[in-house]
């Protein structure tokens, strides 16, 4: 898909300073479990993203990250510290804020990849016909059109993230939180992916909270990228990536100033706390 | 070909099964009113045929009126327990009381409090098949992937968005499992309901025979109970191929 289409398509984008951004501000999150007593998942972690701007959030495994996603979407409270999105801290409000795309892309294998997008508008009381309606303009703008009839068991495994992908922007959000979006893909179809994401949000701008264990990845999508600790999950080195977005890959990647960015983020995670 | 190939292995042990029986009965130290040879039974399901299908569509009745029972009380107590927690925890100790109950002493109770018609085996079929359905669906309802819920939760879902919407559909292939079973039990139910006390039916017709030393008669009556329960078990089947047909596309997927 040539880039020139998909932004030639796309409805007229949203400037980036109407966009709702979210932050953080010294947020700890503890678990209880029966087994290793207490475990503390964030602690005192402050971040924040603008609106419109992609903040990838990379960690070892473990470091929080997901727990992380849960607070933004309001899937949980914090135990100390604050968590807004759109400046609201209730849990409602994050929840109406903030679109929530988990790691698999669950997507419902008795429905068709239409139909499964457009989940997000009926939960919300759209008629499945309408819902269906309204999504399939999306699915052909961004190249699905003629997936639109499959059953998720008919699709690889990129197909099925670009579906969960459509059915989270159909949600209708300011804001979405990408949890590994691309984790459980092999490395071709990744790189393809990562390319059709940074297209996606050059086309649909929004803000962005992307969660992901590989610096490449953080570094190619983000506006900024945030490390973070092994557990409990502190901030512990913030870059800012002076590409425009959305990037050619190529370029990019061998930019060396990208590979410097990479070898400071990566000195970041391996460095002893 | 397919067809064949499928239906051969269990074609082949039928006929050895029959085979053997045959053999069994015509030995002579076998008394004729103790054991009917295939034959034999054949030839009364010939003769017998008429009274045999009256018995049947009665029994077939109380069969599928007591499955559907089953079925409806089933899914209101599955779906109930599913939403609202406590209630499982009050109920579900009780679900299991209920199927430890010996249906052959509960028959003739059933029969005194409901009477000698269709009622008493009706409560008797769906008490049995009630069991299985309800933790079955239950089941099915409790295996969606937490994963699932929490994105249901993030999309704004209201509890029974997600009941409709996802766990429902979620739970069809447990509930068509416990269907399966139901149907296969289901007979024996009316059976059971058709001895304490009746006027019509196959079972009452194999208890009659049996009393009245027929024995071809009572082979033959257990011939059709048995194809009603395999019957009933592949009318559960390929209303779960109709009902689920994504199970296909996933086992179809390379």
């Amino acid at each position: 898909m040539a880039t020139t289409q998909l932004r030639a398509a796309a409805t007229e984008p949203q400037p980036a300073e109407d966009i709702a951004g979210v932050e953080l501000r010294g947020v700890t999150r503890r678990f209880r479990s029966s087994r290793s007593g207490e475990v503390v998942a964030l602690r005192g972690l402050d971040l924040c993203a603008a609106g419109g701007e992609v903040l990838a959030v990379v960690g070892p495994s473990g470091c929080g990250k997901s727990t992380l996603l849960e607070l933004l979407a309001g899937l949980g409270d914090p135990d100390e510290g604050s968590v807004a999105a759109r400046g609201i801290t209730s849990r409602e409000g994050r929840l109406a804020a903030c679109a929530y795309m988990p790691q698999r892309d669950l997507l419902l294998p008795w429905r068709n990849a239409l139909a499964n997008a457009a989940l997000a508008l009926e939960v919300q009381g759209v008629a499945a016909g309408s819902a269906r309606r309204r999504a399939l303009p999306l699915f052909e703008r961004f190249g699905l059109g003629e997936f639109a009839g499959a059953l998720p068991a008919e699709l690889s495994g990129g197909m099925r993230q670009r579906v969960a992908f459509l059915r989270t922007l159909l949600a209708g959000r300011p804001v979405l939180l990408l949890d590994e979006p691309f984790g459980a893909l092999d490395s071709i179809t990744r790189a393809t992916m990562q390319e059709w994401l940074a297209e996606a949000l050059a086309t649909e701008p929004r803000t962005v909270v992307l969660v992901t264990h590989d610096v490449r990845e953080a570094l190619y999508l983000g506006d900024r990228v945030a490390v973070l600790s092994p557990r409990p999950g502190r901030l512990v080195a913030e870059l800012c990536v002076p590409f425009e977005r959305p990037r050619p890959r190529r370029e990019t990647v061998t930019d060396p100033a990208f590979a410097a960015l990479e070898e400071r983020a990566l000195e970041a995670l391996e460095a002893p706390r | 070909m397919t067809v064949v190939r499928r239906w051969l292995p269990t074609a082949l042990l039928l006929g050895a099964g029959v085979a053997a029986w045959q053999g069994v009965a015509s030995l002579a130290t076998v008394d004729d009113l103790t054991l009917a040879s295939p034959a034999e039974t054949v030839a009364a399901l010939a003769d017998d045929l008429p009274l045999l299908l009256d018995g049947a569509l009665v029994t077939l009745l109380e069969v599928v009126l007591g499955l559907a029972l089953a079925v409806a009380v089933g899914a209101v107590a599955a779906v109930g327990m599913h939403l609202v927690r406590p209630l499982h925890r009050a109920a579900y100790p009780v679900l299991v009381a209920s199927q430890a109950i010996p249906v052959v002493v509960l028959a003739p109770l059933f029969v005194l409090a409901f009477d000698y018609g269709l009622a008493p085996k009706l409560a008797i079929v769906a008490l049995i098949c009630f069991f299985p359905v309800t933790v079955n669906l239950l089941d099915g309802l409790r295996s969606v992937e937490p994963d699932l819920l929490k994105l249901m939760r993030s999309l704004g879902a209201s509890r029974l968005a997600t009941l409709r919407r996802v766990e429902l559909p979620a739970a069809l292939p447990s509930f068509f499992s416990g269907l399966r079973v139901a149907a296969t039990v289901s007979v024996i139910g009316a059976v059971f309901g058709e001895w304490a006390g009746a006027d019509e039916g196959l079972g009452r017709l194999v208890l009659l025979a049996n009393n009245q030393l027929q024995t071809p008669r009572v082979y033959a009556g257990i011939v059709l109970l048995t194809l009603m329960a395999v019957g009933l078990f592949l009318l559960a089947g390929l209303a779960e191929r109709l009902a689920v047909p994504w199970k296909r596309a996933e086992a179809a997927r390379p």
